[in-house]
This record gives structure tokens, C-alpha cells and sequence, in this order.
């Protein structure tokens, strides 16, 4: 009774030692004991953690004039990095329902780790914001509830106010969709759990899931559902998050193509993220057999889709802005690209635009290492685009005498390099206890996509049509049997 | 719990096939099954129970609706009737710009409802200790679980010739104690 597949398709899963035990095992394992680099790494990102939050407690302390803002630059790294942070968890998302949706089953592989990413990269997202506010304990002060300060409510017309309900919903929704999807692998370490304490707490992370029909039942609606909210959702708070810039009157932010432009970028940086996190697991933890080198072609192939239409769009900017004749647009760009922060903005351009037009080849999108490089390439050039955005459009503004430079201090760098501490902690605690790949969706592949699989339907057509085997037999190995 | 059962049979599968047409074939019998426990969401399962369709995504429409009803009202109120500022002679009440949160809280009343709901439903919640039948079924096994709470010997190794006829790759009693 399994669905369509065609023989010609890679396997999702490699291996022809796989049963179910197998894949419990493989995936289940790396939570049953400690692997040799996890301490040292746990060190090094804690201690990153620990500097940001010294940073922030400075920033506190002393105030937002221990960041390099000066009157003309009033929004620089932390705002970039608030982006940048958002971006990255878009692929997430976009994985787990995007994927779900158009039913592309190469997302069961990398999907539960793409989503803890999501939730930890909005973790660190959300920082920015809320700190770059300055008087942190009044940080209450931007949801609208009713208060004793006469009527005074929130501007429901502000798009600052849009992104602190996009944020919030997006970080909800995003962490009961991992959460819904973890509890049944919660239950599959629970009942091979050995020690008592470890059977104790796996049971209460699972909510006492057992598998029933009818819990599986529920389990499939609701999977579908969040999928069809998350995915108008993942689109809507980038969209949001643009409309921080597009609404303003600052040339170089004011336009119409933000949405879609942040949209794809934030897809980009996602999928450069999930990328170079998976890399490093399917290798420490021997799950090549599971993300195979097919998962992060796909992924590849997105990668040079988003950063086409990102290419794109930087050019079309650079395009409106000459044809609109509108001569503070036209500077903003010119300056953007030679002005003073050229160096940023070439580093947006080689990174965002041409690096990626190597995966038009196979054998590039197929290399491991060229993978690994370019997505931490990417990721460079992503922070770069929120860079020049900001602060390029910012440093030059309608007032000659005003115009500055800004050089970041060194709580803004320990901020930002501490925020990826916080970022990889969470996701080193993640790989120690969680499963980094979703077993049950993994299992639900197993008789499709697999190579045990497809080997059995290219021997049982070999029984049937006399040594006519295996992966040239499309048609006849790919009829649904049901 | 002492309305429950504490005896059970249960049959073990291992490939899901073969447990969706033994299923098939017993419902065929009229056996009434306790139980389906299965490690993931087995294609065609709640057809072949017979199962009617969830209404759990009828709730979450519902939900959501109240988040659209409950976002629109808030800002409206807000906007023209409570705190009406003037923001350059604009409209009192743009609705063009009450659109982003009115969609943010649709879609986080909807999967907030729906969660809750699934996890009542599902008697899911931290801390709940279910009754594990067999631990394999969260692993490699498909599981049927027959109530057989006061039936004769014969009945049930009746049913136990049944399920491995079926292709069960084992057929064993479940007795749970009393406090289980």
C-alpha cells in the first residue's frame, strides 16, 4: 500500500542493513552517550553565551551609548543582527511545512533539526529588540493591555508593533509544531530507556504518548493544519519585518520590493544555516545514511533559487532607483555600492549573488566540502546585506553635515558573536538529548524511499519479468500496488 | 481504576502490509479490537479500523475565527471608540493596516486551540503515565490489543489461532496488576 515513487529517485534512506530497529537505534544512540568533541564544544559556545550575556548586562547597566550608535546611525548591528537571526530561522519553517505541503519527503531527514534551529535562531533574534529599547524592564510597555495611564494603547497602525505580534506567534507556533512532532520520539527513547530516571523524564517529555490509531490520527490533522498556518506565517513575518523599512521615508528603504526581496533571503541564509549545522551532525553522529548527499543537493538547489531572486532583486533596486529619477534614491545607491561602506557591499555581492551560481553544476552541489564553505559564505553575506541595508542607507542621510561612520564597539561585537554562543549551546543541549531526526516521519519513508525498499521491488520484478531489474524498470516497479 | 480491564492479548506485526490486511481480515470476523498501536502513522490505518475522520481541524477553523473576531474587535474599539488619536486627519479606523495582526492572531489562537485540544484528546500532558502494552510498538512492532476480561480459555486461544493465521510474528496475554 505505498505511494508513488519512482525507482529512478535516490534513496531518502541509504543502507541496505536498515529495518526499523536499525533506524531507532542509529537516530535514538546519539542521546545514550556523550560524544568525545560535545564537552570541549559545550565549553567554548557556553562561555560564548556567557559574554553575551555580559554584553547585555553592560548594556543594561551602562546604557545604549556603550554600543557605536551615534545620532545619524541609530539602528546598526543589533537591528542586523535581529534580521539576520529571523532570516535564519525561516528555513526551518520552511522545511517542515513548506515541504509538508508540496510533499517533498526529503524533508523527514532534516526536518527536526532545521526546526530546533528555527526556534533557537528566534530565541536570538528576539534579544535584539527588546535590548536595542534600552530600558529593558519597561519592554512590557509594547503589548497593548489595558493600564492605569488613562486610555493609552499601542499604535495598531505601526509596523514596529506588527513585528512584536508577528515575532511572537511565529516563535509560539514554530515550537508546538516541533514540540507536537517530538513527543512520539520522546516515547520512542522512553520504552528504551534503561535507567529509571531517564525512562521518568523522557515519559514526562513525551506526554505519555503511546501511538494509538487514533492518537496518529489526530497527530496527521494536526501536522497538516499547523503546516497550512506556519506556511503563510513564515511568509508573513519577513514580510513584517521588511515593512520596519519599506514604511519609513529613508531612501534605500523605501520601497516596494522589500517583502518578497526579505522573503527569499531569509530562505537563503535559512538553508545556508540548516546546511552547515548538518554537515557537522550527519557526520559526528553518523547519520550519513540518513541525510544523504541527495538531501543537501536539494537543499543546494534551493540555495541557488533564493539567491538568484536575491540577485535579483539588488539589481532591480539598483534599476528602480536610476529610472524613478528620484535623485536621494539614486544617491543611496550610488553610495551604497562606491560610497564608504563599498567593502561591506561587495561582500554582499560576491557572497549573496555569485557564489551561489555554482550549484547550477552538479558536481558542485554534490561536494560536501564546497557545501560546507559556501554556506558559511552565505551566511557571511547575508549579515552583510542587512549591514548595508541598514546602515549604509542611515550613515548618509538628507543632511550633509550630519553624515557619519559607524564603527561598532566591543560590546556590540561580543553581543553579536555571543548571540551565536547562545545559539549553538542551545543546539549542542539539542543533539545531546533530542532526537535530531524525526524517527516516526524517518519509518513512515521506510517502504517508499529507501534503498532496502527499493531494492525488494527490483528483485520481486526480477522474479516477475526475468532479470528486468531494478532502476530501468520505470513503469513496472513504480505502479501503486494498492 | 477498576472498571478497566487487566487482561489483554495482543498481536504483534512487523511489517505494515501484512498488519493492515490482518486488520482487514479481523474487523471481516467481527472481532472487536481494543487497540491499534502502531511506531508511525501507518497509510490507510483509520480506513481500515473504520475510524470517522477527526474533527480536530474543524476546531482549529473554529479557533482561528475567534482569533480574527477577537484581533478586529480589539483594534477597532481601540482605534475609533477608546483612544481615537489623530494621525494627521488619516482614518480612524484603517483597516488595510489591521490586517498584519488580525492574520498573526488568527494564526496563533488557531494552532493554540488546536494543540490544546489535540492534547486533550489525546490525553496527552506531562506527567501522564499511560499503560505501555509493549515497548516495541514505539520501536519496530504493530500491535492489536483484544480485551479478553472474562472470557473462556477456548475464546481465546481461538483468537490467538486468528492473529497468527494473520501473519502475527508473535501472539502473547498482557496482564497488567492492579496499580499498572
Amino acid at each position: 500500500m505505498h505511494a508513488y515513487e519512482s525507482d529512478f529517485r535516490e534513496p531518502l534512506i541509504n543502507g541496505l542493513d536498515k529495518n526499523y530497529t536499525k533506524i531507532t537505534d542509529d537516530i535514538v544512540g546519539p542521546t545514550e552517550r556523550t560524544y568525545k568533541g560535545w564537552w570541549p564544544l559545550m565549553i567554548i559556545f557556553g562561555a560564548l553565551a556567557g559574554l553575551f550575556v555580559f554584553c547585555l548586562g553592560w548594556t543594561v547597566y551602562y546604557g545604549i551609548g556603550a554600543w557605536g550608535l551615534n545620532k545619524t546611525v541609530d539602528w546598526a548591528w543589533d537591528i542586523t543582527n535581529f534580521v539576520w537571526w529571523i532570516g535564519i530561522g525561516h528555513a526551518g519553517t520552511l522545511i517542515s511545512a513548506i515541504l509538508l505541503l508540496f510533499r517533498q519527503r526529503f524533508r523527514t531527514g532534516i526536518n527536526r533539526a532545521a526546526e530546533a534551529m528555527t526556534i533557537f535562531a528566534v530565541i536570538c533574534a528576539g534579544m535584539f529588540p527588546v535590548f536595542h529599547m534600552g530600558r529593558v524592564w519597561m519592554a512590557f510597555f509594547i503589548f497593548p493591555y489595558p493600564n492605569t495611564r488613562g486610555p493609552l494603547w499601542v499604535n495598531f497602525n505601526s509596523p514596529l508593533l506588527w513585528d512584536v505580534f508577528a515575532i511572537s506567534t511565529y516563535f509560539t507556533v514554530s515550537l508546538l509544531f516541533w514540540y507536537s512532532g517530538l513527543m512520539p520520539d520522546f516515547a520512542t527513547i522512553r520504552d528504551r530507556a534503561n535507567g529509571k530516571t531517564r525512562k521518568w523524564i523522557y515519559n514526562i517529555l513525551s506526554f505519555g504518548w503511546t501511538g494509538t490509531a487514533k492518537q496518529w490520527q489526530r497527530f496527521e490533522s494536526l501536522s497538516l493544519v499547523l503546516a497550512g498556518l506556519s506556511t503563510p506565517l513564515v511568509l508573513s513575518v519577513h514580510t513584517i519585518v521588511s515593512f520596519d523599512f519599506a514604511t519609513s521615508v529613508i531612501p534605500g528603504w523605501h520601497t516596494t520590493i522589500f517583502p518578497p526581496y526579505f522573503v527569499a533571503g531569509a530562505i537563503f541564509s535559512g538553508f545556508a544555516m540548516v546546511e552547515t549545522l548538518m554537515l557537522i551532525v550527519r557526520k559526528v553522529f553518523n547519520l550519513e545514511d540518513y541525510i544523504t548527499v541527495n538531501h543537501i543537493e536539494s537543499m543546494n538547489k534551493i540555495i541557488v533559487l533564493t539567491g538568484s531572486i536575491v540577485g535579483i532583486a539588488y539589481i532591480t533596486e539598483m534599476f528602480i532607483a536610476w529610472y524613478s529619477g528620484y535623485l536621494y534614491e539614486q544617491f543611496a545607491f550610488y553610495n551604497r555600492a562606491l560610497g564608504k561602506y563599498w567593502w561591506a557591499y561587495a561582500w554582499m555581492m560576491s557572497c549573496n549573488v555569485l557564489s551561489p551560481q555554482l550549484y547550477w553544476f552538479k558536481p558542485f552541489r554534490r561536494n560536501l566540502w564546497i557545501t560546507f564553505i559556501l554556506s558559511i559564505f552565505v551566511n557571511i553575506g547575508m549579515w552583510f546585506e542587512r549591514f548595508v541595508i541598514i546602515v549604509t542607507s542611515l550613515a548618509d542621510d538628507f543632511l550633509p553635515s550630519s553624515w557619519n561612520y559607524f564603527t561598532p564597539t566591543w560590546v556590540d561585537m561580543g553581543i553579536y558573536i555571543g548571540s551565536i554562543g547562545l545559539f549553538m549551546t542551545l543546539f549542542l543541549l539539542f543533539c545531546r538529548f533530542f532526537p535530531v531526526i524525526a524517527i516516526a516521519e524517518v519509518k513512515s519513508v521506510f517502504r517508499t524511499s529507501s534503498e532496502v525498499a527499493k531494492r525488494e521491488r527490483a528483485l520481486k520484478d526480477e522474479k516477475q519479468n526475468g532479470g528486468f531489474v531494478g532502476h530501468t524498470t520505470f513503469g513496472i516497479l513504480d505502479k501503486d500496488d494498492k | 481504576m477498576a472498571t478497566q480491564s487487566n487482561n489483554y492479548l495482543l498481536g504483534l506485526w512487523d511489517h505494515e502490509e501484512v498488519f493492515l490486511h490482518a486488520i482487514e481480515h479481523i474487523r471481516h470476523d467481527g472481532i472487536e479490537i481494543y487497540e491499534t498501536l502502531t511506531p508511525f502513522p501507518v497509510h490507510g490505518l483509520e480506513t481500515a479500523l473504520g475510524y470517522r475522520d477527526t474533527r480536530l481541524h474543524t476546531a482549529g477553523f473554529l479557533f482561528g475565527a475567534t482569533g480574527t473576531t477577537f484581533a478586529l474587535s480589539i483594534m477597532s474599539w481601540v482605534m475609533t471608540t477608546n483612544y481615537p488619536l489623530n494621525f494627521g486627519g488619516k482614518p480612524n479606523w484603517p483597516l488595510p493596516s489591521f490586517i498584519p495582526i488580525t492574520f498573526e492572531m488568527t494564526v496563533l489562537f488557531a494552532a493554540v486551540g488546536m494543540v490544546l485540544t489535540y492534547c486533550v484528546r489525546n490525553k496527552l500532558f506531562p506527567g501522564y503515565i499511560p499503560r505501555i502494552f509493549d515497548k516495541r510498538t514505539t520501536d519496530d512492532r504493530f500491535a492489536l490489543v483484544f480485551d479478553i476480561e472474562g472470557k473462556s480459555e477456548a475464546d481465546v486461544e481461538q483468537l490467538k489461532a486468528v492473529l497468527s493465521g494473520q501473519g502475527a510474528v508473535e501472539v502473547k496475554k498482557r496482564i497488567f496488576s492492579e496499580n499498572e
